[in-house]
């Protein structure tokens, strides 16, 4: 078995998903021969030929205006945003197209397609290269929002994701392509969508997280369990459709929940899972939600980063507080 | 167009006593008009214009579009259909560009288009149940591969490239076929879906329904360039621009645009100048920003008028086939109207029925609470 980063997960699952599926399509800036800015795509060149790995004009409102034309015309595109910085021309296709196409034709038509764009800080990059803007993604019906945290879930995830009938965005936290390694078969297993992952078990206190930020999350859980308390950390995984159930039911077990996330605080996806708490497990929680983010500034540049993400001691403190709370 | 450069081709040294300038590119945009618009003949007409069958199946469906609109507006005004967008004075454009394309070539139209649907076998009530507010109405029965309507102005030409670049994957002989209006060219999308077709050759016509008005911006405001054909030239494909209410040139130069893109000649731009004689939509009072004697002017040059000239003075026409026809053709009308009025509208489960190829677990809630105010009668 080999053991690879995030980043070689993305590369197996897309090597997997072209060799299995001829309709599988890449496309992207830079994605053929140059294999990707950050690689993500190296080698399908080689493998697959120009003709189904396929260099774009700098163009992202087309990139993914023509991942639509050609999902519905029966292809599986899979179209890269390089950075998701870059990623907002694009969301009219998303909100007005694919989100709607199956819908609008009653079935007729449908948007078997992927786009896949790293996001997320960390990594001392330029400007417009650090944000976190998945709320904005998980506001549109009909577009699946799907979000690894570790190699074993990129892999199957992503292979879940461009398996699946209908759009879906799927962000890869950059932060974490080259921080860890571990055994992936590459068996073309997927995971499934639409389920949170339980990342450590915990009775004491709920840590819900995804993206790169599972990392300080279970750091913080690391911390906290010096000190005896256990906590349970879910991975969403899927933002949109979300199912709290799992959430819910960690809630009513432990009472108290922090929420973490990198992006801005304001309608950051933190509040919905708050809010879906709120709903069904009031009358479970002993403590308020409490929320871990980004600030509601602008993402600063690399000097200053730092001390805009969330650290693991930020989630410690957090639920050292909710955990006092009586 | 007149293609002259070679474009990555460093410039030469310079010949001795040189001039410090030098020409690299040329271009020139033609354009195309066979009917005048008294119907006469302005030299040598394509073969088809000589076939009496071929002729009278695309008066045929320039009427039918018309009754077809006149109806729609009628409902509209009666509260019996959504805000619709006149296609009048349009009726060439569409007739002329679907009724050479193949049943194999995917069609991508915009709102105004409802005369090339018509011929491409979208039927009537498919068309009132859509813009009576029902997503029905794009579960076409017949083209099943064109893309419904886009509403937002030229994001679907995108999607004709890729449609394209699909047909070209799968070496079909078909061809994607995207209309959008003069504003549309104002767009990113065009330019890039354009540009990106041309740098893949792929086998696609983009054609602009030039009507001379984007609701309220005339075609002045949208652009200083003299003509929306030489966007073409910046992406390096063919441009031309015909008349567009002449059904005949209309029909010629998409035959051989089609037939560039099939033998892998790669996309055309084609701008069909026309006019919009109606408001843009039944929400719009066109009297606000411009003169009744502009609209007058351009009635005189109408399509539907010019090709029953046309007609008639070929001989293959009279007043008692023009009764006939209309008669015929408001009858079908009239069975589409009953047909649409009779339906009924979905559940309202059907918001969430093809949401998703599988309705997600997260998503039973909300149906089963709309399936319960239903019950209730809160709906």
């Amino acid at each position: 078995m080999p053991e690879v980063d995030l980043l070689g997960a993305i590369n197996l699952a897309l090597h997997r998903a072209m060799a299995d599926d001829p309709s599988v399509i890449v496309m992207g800036e830079d994605i053929g021969v140059d294999g990707g800015v950050f690689r993500a795509t190296n080698g399908l060149i080689k493998e697959f030929g120009p003709e189904r790995v396929i260099d774009t004009p700098l163009a992202e409102a087309s990139i993914a205006g023509v991942a639509v034309g050609a999902a519905v015309e029966g292809f599986r595109p899979l179209a890269e945003i390089q950075f998701m910085g870059f990623i907002y021309p694009a969301i009219d296709q998303l909100v007005s197209h694919a989100g709607r196409m199956r819908n609008r034709t009653r079935g007729r038509l449908t948007c078997p397609m992927v786009l896949r764009a790293p996001f997320g800080g960390g990594v001392h990059a330029p400007e417009h290269h650090s944000e976190s803007t998945e709320a904005m993604f998980a506001h549109i019906p009909g577009v699946r929002v799907v979000i690894p945290s570790s190699p074993a879930r990129a892999y199957g995830l992503l292979l879940a994701a461009i398996r699946d009938p209908d759009p879906v965005v799927f962000l890869e936290p950059k932060r974490l392509y080259h921080t860890h390694k571990e055994e992936v078969a590459d068996d073309g297993k997927a995971l499934p969508l639409d389920t949170p992952f339980v990342l450590r078990e915990g009775t004491d206190i709920t840590l819900v997280t995804w993206g790169a930020m599972t990392r300080e999350t279970l750091q913080a859980a690391d911390e906290l369990a010096k000190a005896g308390i256990e906590a349970e950390v879910i991975d969403i995984a899927t933002l949109n459709p979300l199912d709290e159930s799992l959430i819910a039911a960690s809630v009513e077990k432990t009472g108290r929940c922090v929420i973490v996330h990198e992006a801005a605080r304001n309608a950051g996806f933190g509040a919905e899972v708050a809010a879906r708490l709120a709903d069904k497990s009031l009358l479970s929680l002993l403590a308020p939600v409490s929320r871990v983010t980004g600030y509601d500034t602008v993402m600063p540049l690399p000097r200053l980063e730092a001390r805009y993400m969330p650290s693991a001691a930020r989630v410690v403190a957090a639920a050292r507080q909710t955990l006092e709370y009586q | 167009m007149n293609l002259k450069a070679d474009t990555n081709k460093p410039v030469e040294a310079l010949p001795a006593a040189p001039s410090p300038r030098r020409r690299v590119a040329e271009f020139a945009i033609d354009h195309r008009r066979y009917l005048a618009p008294d119907g006469t003949a302005m030299g040598e007409l394509p073969d088809f214009a000589a076939d009496k069958e071929v002729m009278y199946g695309l008066y045929r469906h320039m009427v039918l579009a018309r009754l077809f609109d006149e109806k729609a507006i009628a409902l509209q005004r009666t509260g019996r259909l959504g805000t619709y967008a006149s296609l009048l004075g349009e009726e060439a454009v569409g007739v002329g560009v679907a009724s050479i394309m193949d049943e194999g070539d995917i069609f991508l139209p915009t709102f105004r288009e409802h005369a090339a649907q018509l011929v491409r076998g979208v039927t009537m009530t498919e068309l009132f149940v859509y813009w009576g507010g029902d997503e029905r109405g794009s579960d076409f029965s017949g083209p099943k591969r064109d893309f419904p309507v886009c509403i937002p102005v030229a994001g679907h030409l995108p999607h004709a490239t890729g449609a394209a670049l699909a047909l070209k994957l799968r070496k079909e002989k078909g061809v994607a076929v995207a209309i959008t209006g003069d504003g549309g060219t104002s767009k990113g999308e065009f330019y890039e879906a354009i540009n990106m077709a041309g740098v893949w050759k792929l086998p696609a016509v983009f054609v602009i329904a030039n009507n001379a008005w984007a609701i309220s911006v005339p075609r002045s405001a949208q652009t200083l360039a003299e003509t929306l054909a030489q966007k073409a030239i910046a992406a390096g494909i063919h441009g031309e621009q015909v008349d567009g209410n002449d059904v005949v040139a209309v029909r010629q130069v998409m035959a051989e645009a089609l037939d560039r893109a099939r033998k892998g000649e790669g996309p055309s731009l084609i701008e069909a100048l026309t006019y919009r004689l109606g408001d843009h939509t039944t929400a719009d009072d066109a009297r606000r920003y411009r003169d009744d004697a502009e609209v007058s002017r351009h009635w005189k040059e109408e399509p539907v008028a010019r090709l029953r000239a046309y007609m008639t003075h070929q001989g293959w026409w009279s007043k008692e086939d023009e009764q006939a026809l209309l008669e015929k053709l408001t009858g079908e009308v009239a069975a589409a109207t009953d047909a649409y009025l009779a339906t009924p509208p979905e559940a309202p489960e059907a918001m969430f029925t093809h949401l998703y190829a599988k309705l997600p677990k997260p998503l039973q809630d909300e149906l089963e609470e709309v399936k319960r105010a239903g019950e209730a009668g809160d709906a």
